[in-house]
């Protein structure tokens, strides 16, 4: 089971690569969705023996509905209603952003080679997984322009916070769901996204010419 | 506690629920007397709820007291506000604002630093669609800043709440996140997990406070959002953040941590200060100087908690005093706001005149937040000060006065300017006359501000003393 997480630390930190040099907002979305999924598995491969198996399930089922294909269904959404396809002026470019976030995940293994693990049963690439996916979200929600890309960014560093909280789940199991609760402002972004849009369709529209349907 | 907590959270679903727009503001006025009464009972005889995860202590008894005192004020307000607002949907306003008074009151309680977290994170969820009340595209972008910029903070806040859950995990560890088992445990705490924690948290928190350089959400916010929830915002959340921080700053220097956790208050408080002073001269927008006012308050609240002992006790009696006085400036300028429809300094004169009880209102409170005697600010502002030179802080102690001077010029000049000369030739909006229905609230909170500024009583002085000692700090 170990080498099957270490698989899974990899390709979620490799996620994080590819949306920080995507211009498509799909295929980011759609990478996002597949890191949500990934981070559903990870209840599953490194739970302890004594948890109950019913927690883990719930665990793992919700992340996969939440993370995995709720926010990305709200977010496919909230993208075809505001029309944008592509992150078109990113404040800070693919190339540099992309050598940031690997700056970010040097340091990350770095930094979390120097703290001491008090559990260390667990996984040794947790914390590094954990700390480069959140410097990663705050990188993308700092250096995107359009709404949805910082929404992505924000998902992304939420996905970095689910993971390290795996490491407290055999004392204190209810603080991970806790976690779940920033869900809800992926889905109050995506309000409030759809709000902005159909806010902008009505003012650009001269209120003086909603004067037809008088007697 | 159920009153505090539960109550609000009942009327706050019948808001919800009711269809007459008319009513509803009445339902505001019921939660925010309900709460007095409750915070009331509670001060005389705190109790206990979910085992232990919610209790009163000393400096959740100030921030809870803040909190009431401003709500009331704010719900009396909010009657003659919502009334003249006829034409706007209340539903979720008045919702809104009765969840977050719940969530307000579970930050005070809150001992499990996971429910802290969560009732902080509910507040700011509540505000976001409040500081939309005007529908406008001005609106709309603020509350944009202000969800993206906090649950950012949430976020972050969140990682360190979990850094302090690995802390206590090591082998004789609580695995707990209740203050009070944390601080019992201190020293068997990874110090190397807290000072992580501390960053996190810290980072985390003052985004909510807004402390600079994490505050720039809060000129946007304040600017936009209606008189009464810039109250709110500004004396009730902020508190509660920084009771938040206060509570945090505990574990850490139990931990051993406090020397690197209250020099990092320090700097940030100085800057908060710094950048307020810097943004509010030649502000154009009233409300957004008094964003900037907000900021250099909670630098000054960082400030005494960094430095600790008689300047924590006067950070807490800042708090209370802060909170008032914020209550009457923004009532006082949602007032002025209402009248004259533009926040522009420059199309802005004659308020003295034109809002007789507003107007002078409006400038009792900009003497009273500058620290002019003899309102309470300047007695806590003092109390900081002269715990800050006498634990050695020289240098702070000559910055935090030169910034305090270079603000009250700054603010002055908007200010007068603002309340001096002739309205003639302002804009003006009919049927916004001036009425005690908007200047009583705000007359009372400025009121309570002098009353605490003349006579201190000795029992308050010992429970921000209480506040202070349970944070720690030099005596």
């Amino acid at each position: 089971m170990a080498t099957f997480a270490q698989t899974v630390f990899i390709l979620v930190v490799m996620i994080d690569f590819f949306v920080l040099a995507s211009s498509r907002l799909k295929a980011a979305i759609a990478a996002v969705a597949a890191q949500g999924a990934l981070l559903a598995l990870l209840p599953l491969l490194l739970a302890p023996q004594e948890l109950h198996v019913l927690h883990v399930l719930a665990l793992s089922l919700g992340a996969l509905l939440v993370k995995g294909i709720g926010i990305p269904f709200l977010l496919r959404w909230a993208m075809r209603e505001a029309s944008v396809s592509r992150e078109v002026e990113p404040v800070v470019g693919y190339v540099p952003s992309l050598a940031l976030g690997g700056l970010g995940v040097m340091l990350a293994f770095a930094f979390s080679a120097t703290l001491p693990i008090p559990t260390p049963e667990k996984h040794p690439y947790l914390v590094a997984t954990s700390l480069s996916t959140v410097w990663t979200g705050l990188l993308l929600v700092v250096s995107r322009q359009k709404a949805v890309s910082q929404v992505l960014g924000f998902l992304v560093l939420e996905n970095g916070v689910f993971v390290f909280g795996l490491l407290l789940s055999d004392f204190m199991p209810w603080m991970v769901e806790a976690g779940v609760l920033l869900d809800l402002f992926a889905a109050v972004f995506v309000m409030g996204i759809v709000i902005f849009h159909i806010h902008r369709t009505f003012s650009s529209l001269d209120t003086g010419k909603l004067s037809a349907l008088r007697d | 506690m159920a009153l505090v907590v539960l109550l609000p959270l009942l009327l706050g679903a019948l808001a919800f629920a009711l269809p007459s727009r008319r009513e509803r503001p009445l339902l505001l006025l019921a939660g925010a007397v309900g709460h007095s009464a409750g915070v009331a009972w509670l001060w005389a005889r705190p109790g206990r709820g979910l085992e232990g995860w919610l209790a009163l202590d000393a400096p959740g008894k100030v921030i809870l007291a803040t909190v009431s005192a401003l709500f009331l004020a704010s719900a009396a307000y909010a009657q003659r506000y919502l009334r003249l607002r006829d034409d706007r949907e209340n539903r979720i306003f008045v919702g809104g604002l009765l969840v977050l008074l719940s969530a307000l009151s579970v930050v005070a309680l809150a001992q499990h630093l996971g429910i802290l977290w969560v009732a902080i994170e509910v507040t700011t969820l509540t505000t976001a669609p409040l500081i939309y009340f005007d529908r406008d595209a001005r609106s709309l972008e603020a509350s944009w800043k202000y969800l993206l910029v906090c649950s950012l903070g949430v976020a972050l806040a969140l990682l360190g709440t979990f850094f302090l859950a690995l802390s206590s995990a090591g082998p004789g560890g609580p695995h707990s996140l209740v203050v009070g088992e944390l601080v019992a445990a201190g020293p068997s705490l990874s110090r190397p997990w807290v000072r992580a924690a501390f960053v996190f948290l810290l980072v985390g928190y003052g985004t909510k406070m807004g402390l600079a350089p994490l505050h720039s959400w809060k000129p946007d916010a304040y600017g936009e959002a209606p008189g009464l929830l810039g109250a709110i915002l500004s004396g009730g959340i902020t508190s509660a953040a920084f009771l938040a921080l206060a509570r945090v700053l505990q574990v850490c220097g139990a931990a051993g941590e406090g020397a690197f956790a209250r020099q990092a208050l320090l700097a940030m408080g100085l800057l908060s200060m710094a950048l307020a002073g810097i943004f509010i001269v030649g502000q154009r927008d009233y409300k957004r100087m008094l964003a900037y006012s907000s900021v250099e308050h909670m630098g000054i609240l960082a400030v005494g908690l960094g430095v600790g002992g008689a300047a924590g006790a006067g950070a807490f009696f800042h708090a209370l005093n802060n909170g008032l006085v914020k209550g009457v400036l923004f009532l006082a300028a949602g007032s002025i706001h209402r009248s004259y429809g533009t926040k522009q300094v420059d199309e802005v004169r004659g308020a003295l005149r034109r809002l007789p009880l507003s107007g002078p209102l409006f400038l009792a409170g900009f003497f009273a937040v500058t620290g002019a005697p003899p309102f309470g600010p300047f007695f806590s502002e003092l109390t900081i000060l002269r715990g800050v030179f006498a634990s050695g802080h020289a240098l702070a102690g000559c910055l935090f006065l030169a910034f305090v001077a270079v603000i009250f010029v700054g603010m002055g000049a908007i200010v007068l300017g603002v309340v001096q000369g002739d309205p003639a030739g302002c804009p003006e909006r009919p049927g916004q006359e001036d009425g005690w229905g908007n200047a009583a609230p705000a007359l009372a909170l400025l009121a309570a501000s002098l009353a605490l500024g003349l006579y201190l009583p000795p029992s308050l002085r010992d429970l921000f003393t209480a506040a202070s000692a349970t944070v720690g700090g030099p005596r």
